[in-house]
């Protein structure tokens, strides 16, 4: 019953999205019957190299990494029913104090433990700075974090555009928005012949790190309450507000934590617009997986070959990269949809219990 | 006529034009959100509008059916975010996220055939008199028709929301639904109808964008005018007067922003582009207290699911 929500709204969008793709083929100029045996290859090659190929598999996992990291960030907020949106922005804050780490304040430092270290802890420093202007909002003045939380994700965009246009754009880049490279010493070692990164390991540690926190400590216990009833959390003694503000920074720290990863990992350099939406691809993850860390990681590796397989579509079926945004559209709806329908319509839950 | 007073002219000019699309978007949410329900899916909504709009006028040549057409699928994307916020009672924001994700997602898929095309076009339309007065004949009455449109639409609307029994009735439901429940007006049909008719509205502003400010389809080309939308809202205090001079005050910055960097200045065009989304960040800070709130007549429903079970 748990899962059967999430899995039934992954099978009910694919099915949709097919029938997208099969009139987008057929509206082309192919016949019907064409654009059916177009959308099952195309279906076919989304899945099979992403997830059945070993070269397909590497690249899913370099993209569950961002995925994962923010996805892991927003669960620990979404615990306590607050609703930071922002893991765009603070992936993207991290990502700038990771440049600016690697190329101007350690800028020189040939340990690659020290410099990776110091460059982590610049990134979760300014994702959770960027997750304490919503954190203090809501504490001090009841300000709604969501809007504020979404608005701060454009205006981190935006600096990092202007770090990237301006001050910061590689002189030897050709014009292009992107910084220079970051030094040896700020690069991820790499597994697997130097196909992926060990940032997949960091992530998955932080995943049973924090599946012990919510199972096995206090904060994960007293944070469920006060998600679930403040009035109770507040009588068995919970400060709401210092709950509130640590909630936010540790999920922004993941986040820009995050973004540090990516850049160190992989990019190597601050580029504009280095995240097809992670941040907003995360919310769904994290909802999808029902807030649960080891669940937020399967979750974000099957989108994360999603993504993958979509850009595969890209190439060979010049598909516009857009239909990942349907995908992603739909899923949502039909989760939030099917869950309204599971809580609050339980006749209905029956009568479609007996039809399926 | 000397060489600042026209530059001047020409970039006023510029702010209407650049304002428009922004002023449809947000007069198109204020009816949405005045009936109580939160949407934050303009941007979706401005794309499918910008883009069956460019279809139907590149296929029709017709631009009264393209208009209509934006108008329609704004709708009815407008109606899937209802069916969702007021039947199924889910959260508002999050179903607004995945209308921007389905309209972003459906637009660049529709468009892929419309990159590079050329499409019938709204052409200027000087109105005659008005548009001879010098200086403020050319800034106001020499542009295309949607721009008068959205003039009368401002004070049309004001009226209709503050002086007639239909519009007293939809800031009743979005200032309390469970009384205006009990006064027999159905909650769910004025909800269902507004976030219907700002959809529509809003993607009349899309549809502004490629049929008459860039002339043609670019995927993503509402460049995201439909977040300064949500933003511009919440700045005007859900009142279209305000919203006029919000509009034009960004289109004001947008004008600028071009502006200086064809003159190539050393302020960023990205740093004035954030001051819209700071701005609202302090809007919301400034007017979290729920005295504030009701003061400067925020919609006390707003965001809250209506549902006649529970009881508040």
């Amino acid at each position: 019953m748990n899962i059967l929500v999430p899995v039934v709204s992954i099978i009910f969008s694919l099915l949709v999205m097919g029938i997208i793709l099969l009139i987008f083929f057929q509206r082309s100029g192919m016949s019907w019957g064409q654009a059916f045996s177009e959308t099952l290859s195309a279906y076919g090659e989304m899945f099979s190299w992403p997830f059945g190929n070993v070269y397909g598999i590497y690249q899913t996992l370099l993209k569950m990494v961002p995925l994962a990291f923010v996805g892991l960030g927003l669960s620990f907020a979404y615990r306590m029913k607050i609703w930071n949106i922002g893991g765009e922005g603070q992936l993207y804050m991290g990502a700038f104090a990771a440049t600016w780490g690697a190329l101007f304040l350690f800028n020189g430092i040939e340990n690659k433990f020290l410099m990776i270290t110091l460059i982590l802890l610049m990134g979760a420093a300014f994702g959770a700075l960027w997750a304490a202007i919503p954190a203090f909002m809501k504490a001090f003045a009841k300000t709604d974090e969501i809007v504020v939380t979404l608005m701060l994700n454009y205006v981190a965009i935006f600096w990092v555009d202007y770090l990237v246009y301006g001050p910061w754009k590689d002189p030897k880049g050709y014009n292009f928005p992107l910084t220079a490279e970051y030094p040896e010493s700020a690069k991820l070692p790499t597994m697997f012949n130097g196909e992926v990164h060990v940032g997949i390991i960091m992530v998955i540690v932080l995943a049973v790190i924090l599946q012990y926190v919510y199972s096995r400590t206090s904060w994960g216990f007293n944070s469920a309450i006060a998600g679930d009833n403040q009035k109770a959390a507040k009588y068995a003694g919970i400060n709401i507000g210092f709950y509130t503000i640590v909630a936010l920074l540790v999920s922004g720290a993941i986040g820009g934590m995050g973004g540090a990863v990516q850049m160190m990992g992989i990019q190597h350099r601050l580029q504009h617009g280095f995240s097809p939406g992670y941040g907003y691809t995360a919310i769904i993850i994290a909802w999808l997986a029902k807030l649960n860390p080891l669940a937020i990681l399967l979750v974000s590796f099957l989108f994360g070959g999603l993504l993958v397989g979509n850009e595969q579509l890209q190439m060979f079926y010049r598909l516009p990269l857009a239909l990942i945004y349907i995908f992603q559209g739909l899923v949502l709806f039909s989760l939030m949809g099917g869950e309204a329908i599971f809580n609050y319509r339980i006749r209905f839950v029956k009568e479609r219990a007996v039809e399926e | 006529m000397n060489i600042d007073s026209s530059i001047i002219t020409t970039t006023l000019q510029a702010t209407i034009r650049a304002g428009t699309p922004l002023l449809f978007t947000v007069l198109g949410d204020i009816f949405t959100e005045r009936s109580g329900v939160m949407n934050l899916g303009l941007e979706g909504l401005m794309l499918v509008g910008a883009i069956s709009g460019f279809a139907v006028s590149y296929s029709t040549g017709n631009l009264f059916l393209a208009v209509i057409a934006a108008m329609i699928a704004g709708a009815l994307l407008g109606a899937v975010h209802a069916f969702f916020t007021v039947t199924l009672r889910i959260n508002q924001v999050v179903s607004g996220l995945a209308i921007t994700m389905l309209g972003t997602g459906i637009s660049g898929l529709w468009g892929k055939g419309y990159i590079g095309v050329v499409a019938a076009q709204f052409k200027t339309l000087e109105i005659p008199f008005l548009s001879k007065i010098p200086f403020i004949g050319s800034v106001l009455f020499s542009h295309d028709i949607l721009v008068y449109i959205s003039y009368l639409l401002v004070p049309l609307m004001w009226f209709y929301i503050y002086k007639t029994k239909p519009g007293m009735i939809l800031r009743a439901v979005g200032e309390s639904p469970a009384a205006a429940d009990a006064r027999g007006i159905n909650v769910f049909m004025v909800r269902y109808f507004y976030t219907m008719l700002g959809g529509a509205i809003t993607a009349l502003g899309g549809a502004y964008l490629s049929l008459a400010y860039t002339s043609m389809w670019i995927e993503n080309m509402t460049a995201g005018r439909g977040w300064i939308g949500i933003a511009l809202v919440l700045f005007a205090t859900w009142d279209p007067a305000k919203a006029m001079f919000g509009a034009y005050l960004f289109g004001g910055v947008t004008a600028l922003g071009l502006r200086m960097q064809a003159a190539g200045t050393t302020i960023s065009s990205h740093i004035l582009m954030m001051f819209p989304y700071i701005l609202t960040v302090a809007v919301l800070f400034f007017t979290s207290t729920e005295k504030i709130k009701l003061k400067v007549g925020a919609p006390a429903a707003l965001g809250v699911p209506y549902s006649r079970e529970e009881k508040t």
